[in-house]
């Protein structure tokens, strides 16, 4: 602290390297005139020009001239900051200069690169943005960066297959992890499923190990029929409380936060007859009757795609659907009476449901059946074996058919090699669900024939879309996390960081995220639990000293600042008046531009810093 | 030395010459807009010299003062730069930098300089073509419309001190703070304000902070009467009087009666130096 006061009451002595960057910069401004002319500007003690500013002798010219010329800040003028800063600051600090005690001018890509053929005035203009550096460095103070120390444990809210393997990762790293789990039971929505595609076991059989694993780590502290009622903190230093029925509120300190609260299956309320004909249902419905054995005796089953989804409702694909519904198509055919519980009642349980996943026999069959067609020979369907199949039949209405990937293709095609029929409907023809006296009917138009028809149906299942929770927005709001448009939760950048939300020290994996798939959860799953691992591994977060600071004399304690900060870093204090909480403050400067009573700046951003930067900018020279 | 010199005698020769070049200050966001003006570097899309770029980590640390005081000296255009919509990297600062340059503008507007000096634009990380695009029409907008009168009229650069004055009174900043959420989340009864009543309501506060800002530029270091006031703003002398009324509760402005029953008023300065 006393090194900091010492240097910012230190008189400026700035130094300026202007970089030719080759003949990037050099070539289209004149240089060695800017570095002169930065020699009049005030403050200024040594001004020279670089080949290379970037290259070895280039850093060995600055951190020589912080030596020499004693110089207490270091303007260098090339190219960005968002690629080089780092690399000067760097050179600074080695130097022993402040890092925050640099100040970067841009003269390549807002100068030279855009201004080609006018060398004159790209050179007044350089020279323009040298003394606005100029102008801003004088006000410069050194910062110190300030150093958080991080909890080492995580609370993961959500108890379904994502939130079980991220807490189970985080758990095996040596964490304690609190499991938070609204419901009673372990499992999330697969315990509606009955078994899961390109696997032949079924849903409850695959997910029970682990189930078992996490209720018996030794890490994990597990809360059924419990939310998380309340959050408070910054990364590495949040204090969460969790609300369980029928017991007090448990308070507990952790480090990181993983969301992984799943998502919901659309309602097709008023859609194809949903809720007013029998034998509408979803497919989460079906596959809850199928789960249960319960399947009513059936000999035509339609599966409608893309219901309320894709521009109906939700504007969104649901991903998962197309597969789901292919799955159960297969399932009916293949193993109608299992389903039905009549093998069972028989004592002849089959225990695997065929859904074959053998490439080479499949790619094999699939190119004879290739070959046949091109001989004009249409009909060796009889190739395939027929199963109990005769007995149902299964038409898939569908927009196009999503089955993306290496194994969903192959089950599409043995779904069609199983007389599965697949039957386009474009947006302009619907399928129309309706009854003619006591059967349920369905009216399509033939998109290749182009021709109306019906069909009488025992069954319709709907294809409805994933959606975010409806009370996701209060976990939002107590996290300060964003939920997108669509009422899932939005990463920081979905290419870049995919599990992470903005805020620092939150995670996000699985269905409320968007619609995924079991194998894509436990991917996001173990993704997230690694990202949250890193600072608790670490033990510590160094935050950028780029905060925004209030001004205690200033401040009203309206509390407008704490309503505009999207990281939940400021609150009050005892006193009544806002406080930062450092680690938490992204530096965005919102607070700072909102309050009322002008009461906060930021580090490094003050008003006076950028006032003098742009003013100097219009100065007539 | 010699080179200053020589910019000197050049920008003289210019303004005689009347070949005046304008002056325009660009604030970017670290994370779009000036990303976008690195590629549109990179690509080498070719732009006007007159813009001075400034970087800040993002659009919403533009307050309003920021941008009126750099009018009051004498800028001829201001190009703020954000991310889109839904981008920003702070996740909702460009929604308060759109509320505030909405009355930046409501400020210029009531102080008579065209508020299409000051410009939003969102650019992306990968619009780099778009940025060149954005500075060369600003550049060919703010030519046609000339040097800013602040630089040549008092009483043009009285208007504008007394927008900028407006913009860091607490009503305006609580106003204009809260506008986001009062629209989307809504106010302590968790009722959301209809978009343009909000705006009606505040584009009036801030006309009345403008006037009452304005008389306390006139009124500096002069003694005025309200007639004399209201000729000056082109106010009807009874808003004139009212907004006095307002400024003698805050102590602001003080009465005096140098010509017999006319009251005249002088703003009241803190810290001496009358
Ligand atoms: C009809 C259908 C069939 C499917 N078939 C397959 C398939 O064959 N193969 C496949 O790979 N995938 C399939 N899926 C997808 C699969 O179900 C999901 O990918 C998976 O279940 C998502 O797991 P999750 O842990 O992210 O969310 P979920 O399983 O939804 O778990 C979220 C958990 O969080 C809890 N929770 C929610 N909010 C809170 C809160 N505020 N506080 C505390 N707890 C909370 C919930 O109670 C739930 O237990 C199918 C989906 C559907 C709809
Ligand atoms: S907005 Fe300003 S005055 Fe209000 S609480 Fe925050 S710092 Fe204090
Ligand atoms: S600068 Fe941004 S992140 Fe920091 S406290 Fe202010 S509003 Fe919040
Ligand atoms: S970071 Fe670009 S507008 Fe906020």
């Amino acid at each position: 602290m006393a090194e900091k006061k010492a240097a910012a009451n230190e008189k400026p002595r700035i130094g300026v390297f202007v970089c030719h960057c080759g003949s990037n910069i050099g070539g289209f401004v004149d240089v060695p005139s800017v570095a002169e002319y930065a020699k009049t500007l005030p403050d200024v003690v040594y001004s020279t020009d670089n080949l290379y500013t970037c290259a070895e002798d280039g850093l060995a010219s600055i951190r020589e001239g912080i030596r020499k010329h004693d110089l207490n800040r270091v303007i260098v003028a090339s190219c960005t900051p968002r690629t080089h800063a780092p690399l000067f600051q760097a050179t600074c600090e080695s130097a022993g200069l402040n890092k925050y005690m640099f100040t970067f001018v841009n003269i390549r890509e807002h100068c030279s690169w855009v201004h080609m053929k006018e060398k004159d005035k790209a050179s007044k203009k350089a020279k323009d943005l040298i003394r606005m550096g100029v102008a801003r460095a004088r006000l410069l103070e050194p910062q110190e960066e300030a150093k958080v120390e991080v909890t080492p444990a995580s609370v993961v809210v959500g108890g379904g297959v994502s939130g079980m393997t991220a807490a189970l990762s985080m758990a095996d790293m040596g964490f304690p992890v609190h499991l938070v789990e609204r419901d009673g039971e372990l499992g999330g929505f697969i315990r509606n499923l009955n078994n899961l595609y390109v696997t032949e076991k079924s849903a409850s059989e695959t997910i029970k190990p682990l189930i078992e694993k996490v209720k018996a780590h030794k890490n994990i502290h597990l809360h059924l029929n419990s939310q998380l009622k309340g959050v408070e903190g910054f990364i590495g230093n949040y204090e969460v409380v969790i609300g369980t029925k029928g017991a007090e509120d448990l308070k507990a300190k952790v480090g990181t936060i993983v969301i992984a609260t799943g998502a919901l299956e659309f309602v097709p309320e008023g859609l194809y007859g949903y809720n007013q004909y029998p034998n509408v249902v979803t497919l989460t419905e079906f596959e809850i009757l199928c789960k249960k054995k319960t399947l009513p005796k059936l000999k035509n089953v339609a599966f409608i795609q893309c219901v309320g989804s894709r521009g109906q409702v939700k504007s969104y694909c649901s991903r998962i659907c197309c597969n789901v519904a292919i799955k159960n198509a297969i399932n009916i055919v293949d193993n109608y009476e299992n389903m039905l519980g009549l093998m069972e009642k028989s004592g002849t349980v089959v225990e695997k449901i065929p859904v074959e996943t053998k490439a080479t026999d499949e790619i094999m069959e699939r190119r004879r059946r290739r070959r046949g067609r091109e001989r004009g020979e249409e009909g060796e369907a009889e190739e395939v074996k027929l199963g109990p199949s005769e007995k149902i039949e299964v038409t898939v209405f569908n927009r196009d058919v999503m089955a993306y990937g290496v194994e969903h293709e192959l089950t599409y095609n043995k779904a069609r090699e199983k007389r599965v029929k697949f039957v386009r409907y474009t947006t302009d023809h619907l399928p129309k669900v309706y009854m003619e006296g006591n059967q349920l009917m369905i009216a399509y138009f033939h998109e290749t024939l182009k021709l109306e028809r019906t069909m009488p149906v025992d069954m319709v299942v709907l294809s409805t879309p994933l959606v975010g929770q409806p009370d996701a927005g209060e976990l939002s709001q107590m996290l300060k996390v964003p939920l997108g448009q669509e009422g899932f939760f939005l990463e920081a950048h979905v290419k870049l960081r995919p599990v992470d939300f903005a805020t620092d020290g939150i995670y996000v994996c699985g269905t409320c995220r968007g619609p995924a798939d079991i194998t894509e959860c436990a991917t996001q799953a173990s993704a997230a639990a690694s990202r949250a691992a890193i600072p608790m591994a670490k033990g510590y977060v160094q935050a950028e000293a780029l905060t925004s600071v209030v001004d205690e004399t200033k401040c009203s304690g309206c509390g407008t600042c704490i309503q505009v900060c999207p990281y939940g870093a400021l609150r009050k204090n005892e006193k009544g008046y806002a406080e930062v909480i450092v680690a938490a403050c992204k530096g965005c400067g919102c607070c700072g531009a909102t309050c009322p009573e002008g009461a906060i700046t930021m580090t490094n951003y003050t008003d006076a810093q950028l006032l003098a930067e742009s003013r100097a900018a219009l100065e007539e020279v | 030395m010699a080179e200053a010199q020589h910019a000197i005698s050049e920008a003289k020769h210019d303004e005689k010459a009347g070949s005046w070049e304008p002056k325009i200050v660009g604030f970017l966001c670290n994370w779009c807009s000036y990303a976008g003006a690195d590629l549109c570097g990179v690509s080498r899309y070719q732009y006007p010299t007159n813009i001075r770029t400034v970087r800040v980590m993002c659009s919403t640390r533009i307050s309003p003062h920021i941008v009126l005081d750099l009018f009051k000296a004498g800028a001829d255009g201001i190009l703020l730069g954000g991310c889109h919509i839904g981008d920003c990297h702070y996740i909702s600062g460009n929604f308060y930098t759109e509320k505030r340059v909405r009355l930046m503008k409501k400020l210029l507007e009531d102080a008579g300089v065209d508020p299409s000096r000051l410009r939003l634009e969102w650019v992306s990380a990968s619009e780099g073509e778009k940025f060149s695009k954005v500075v060369t029409e600003f550049t060919d907008h703010v030519r046609k419309l000339g040097p800013s009168a602040v630089k040549k009229q008092e009483a043009a650069k009285a208007k504008v001190m007394a927008a900028d004055d407006a913009s860091v009174t607490f009503r305006l900043r609580a106003l204009v703070g809260k506008e986001y959420n009062l629209e989307t989340k809504g106010n302590v009864y968790k009722n959301t304000l209809d978009k343009a009543e909000l705006e009606k309501l505040i584009d009036v506060a801030t006309m009345d902070e403008f006037e009452r800002s304005l008389i306390l530029v006139l009124a500096k270091g002069k003694s005025r009467s309200v007639k004399e006031l209201g000729s000056i703003m082109e106010v009807p002398t009874d808003k004139v009087l009212r907004h006095i009324v307002v400024l003698r509760q805050k102590n602001l402005i003080s009465m005096e009666h140098p010509e017999g029953f006319t009251p005249t008023y002088r703003t009241i300065e803190i810290g001496g130096e009358q």
